[in-house]
């Protein structure tokens, strides 16, 4: 069932992501220069006129690995990335499908992976204002 | 207005590590293949920080630690201090160390991070098509060690241990030639009798 957002106010899209067991990812601030962190973008055209109001990602766990000095911050598991829409009043009801990526550079402990773009895509329906 | 939505697609679930297919990401320990077994190492020609061409084909006659990495990855730095070592330990007995960057941004990122570290062995950038010669280098590091006919005598996937390429340089030298810097002392033997 397609997610609800009303024209004429500001809703909230949560996506969830879940790792392989024994992955991480950085989280969107890493705790390095180098590393590369976690970014989920929206594809505009795809999305107007709907907005992206922010984009709220979970804080990081601090994790010390055997090849790094210092702990970094990285997501594993399950965890959670929500997107502020900002919908105008003219926004056209009915089903809508937002599409993005998510941008991450996974590691084990020993191997780390390029950094890829995942395809997001999430079904909404846009009910009117009132 | 506010409106708070819970939704969760479920299409996401467990897609973000399709790309971990092939591999356990486990510490991947390879002996010394019998020469019998070896494969011709493929050529490449690519740029180092000053735009001069390098080819692996100039290294024949020497044993070559060839090693996939990039600055984004966390195991690619541990190696890369026992490498330098490597270098300077066994560079004048025919030994080179050739770095492969595989940062996107190019020199822009691993000039600095090479003077940095002080990395004293040749570096270049590498490109799709050279990782591709190399079974696609799916994940950092990766490493080669190549016999002096500039054949692939070992491989190792994710981060191995520094004895690990000790005992592969030791047999492909030969265990005399070796042997005292593989007990720890490399750097006194590297001197040894030279003053």
């Amino acid at each position: 069932m397609p997610a609800r957002l009303k024209a004429g106010s500001t809703g909230e899209v949560p996506v969830t992501f879940r790792l392989a067991n024994g992955y991480h990812t950085n989280s969107s601030k890493p705790a390095d220069e180098y590393l590369i962190p976690l970014k989920l973008t929206w594809d505009a055209p795809a999305i107007a006129p709907l907005e992206v109001a922010a984009i709220d990602y979970p804080a990081g766990k601090m994790e010390k690995y055997e090849f790094s000095d210092k702990p970094l911050s990285v997501y594993s598991g399950e965890f959670v990335v929500t997107t502020r829409f900002k919908m105008p009043a003219t926004a056209p009801k009915g089903a809508r499908t937002l599409t993005g990526k998510l941008r991450y550079q996974a590691c084990t402990h020993t191997t780390c992976y390029p950094p890829k773009n995942l395809a997001v895509s999430v079904n909404i329906a846009i009910a009117p204002a009132q | 207005m506010t409106s708070k939505l819970r939704f969760l697609p479920a299409l996401l679930a467990g897609a973000i590590m399709a790309l971990s297919c092939g591999s356990t990401g486990s510490v991947v320990r390879a002996a010394v293949k019998k020469e019998k077994d070896r494969r011709p190492a493929p050529n490449f020609t690519l740029k180092d920080s000053m735009g001069r061409p390098v080819k692996l084909s100039d290294y024949k006659g020497k044993v070559v630690l060839l090693n996939f990495w990039a600055t984004w990855c966390g195991p690619c730095k541990i190696e890369i201090p026992w490498f330098i070592e490597f270098e300077k330990t066994y560079k004048d007995k025919g030994f080179a160390v050739l770095g492969v960057s595989m940062d996107d941004e190019g020199w822009d990122v691993v000039k600095p991070y090479v003077e940095k570290t002080k990395i004293n062995y040749r570096m270049v950038i590498g490109d799709d098509m050279t990782a591709e010669l190399y079974g696609g280098v799916d994940s950092l590091p990766t490493s080669f060690m190549l016999d002096r006919e500039g054949r692939i005598a070992a491989t190792h996937v994710g981060l191995v241990s520094k004895s690990a390429y000790q005992n592969d340089i030791n047999t492909l030298f030969g265990a005399s030639a070796a042997a005292a810097p593989a007990a720890g002392g490399a750097v006194q033997v590297a001197g040894a009798g030279q003053r």
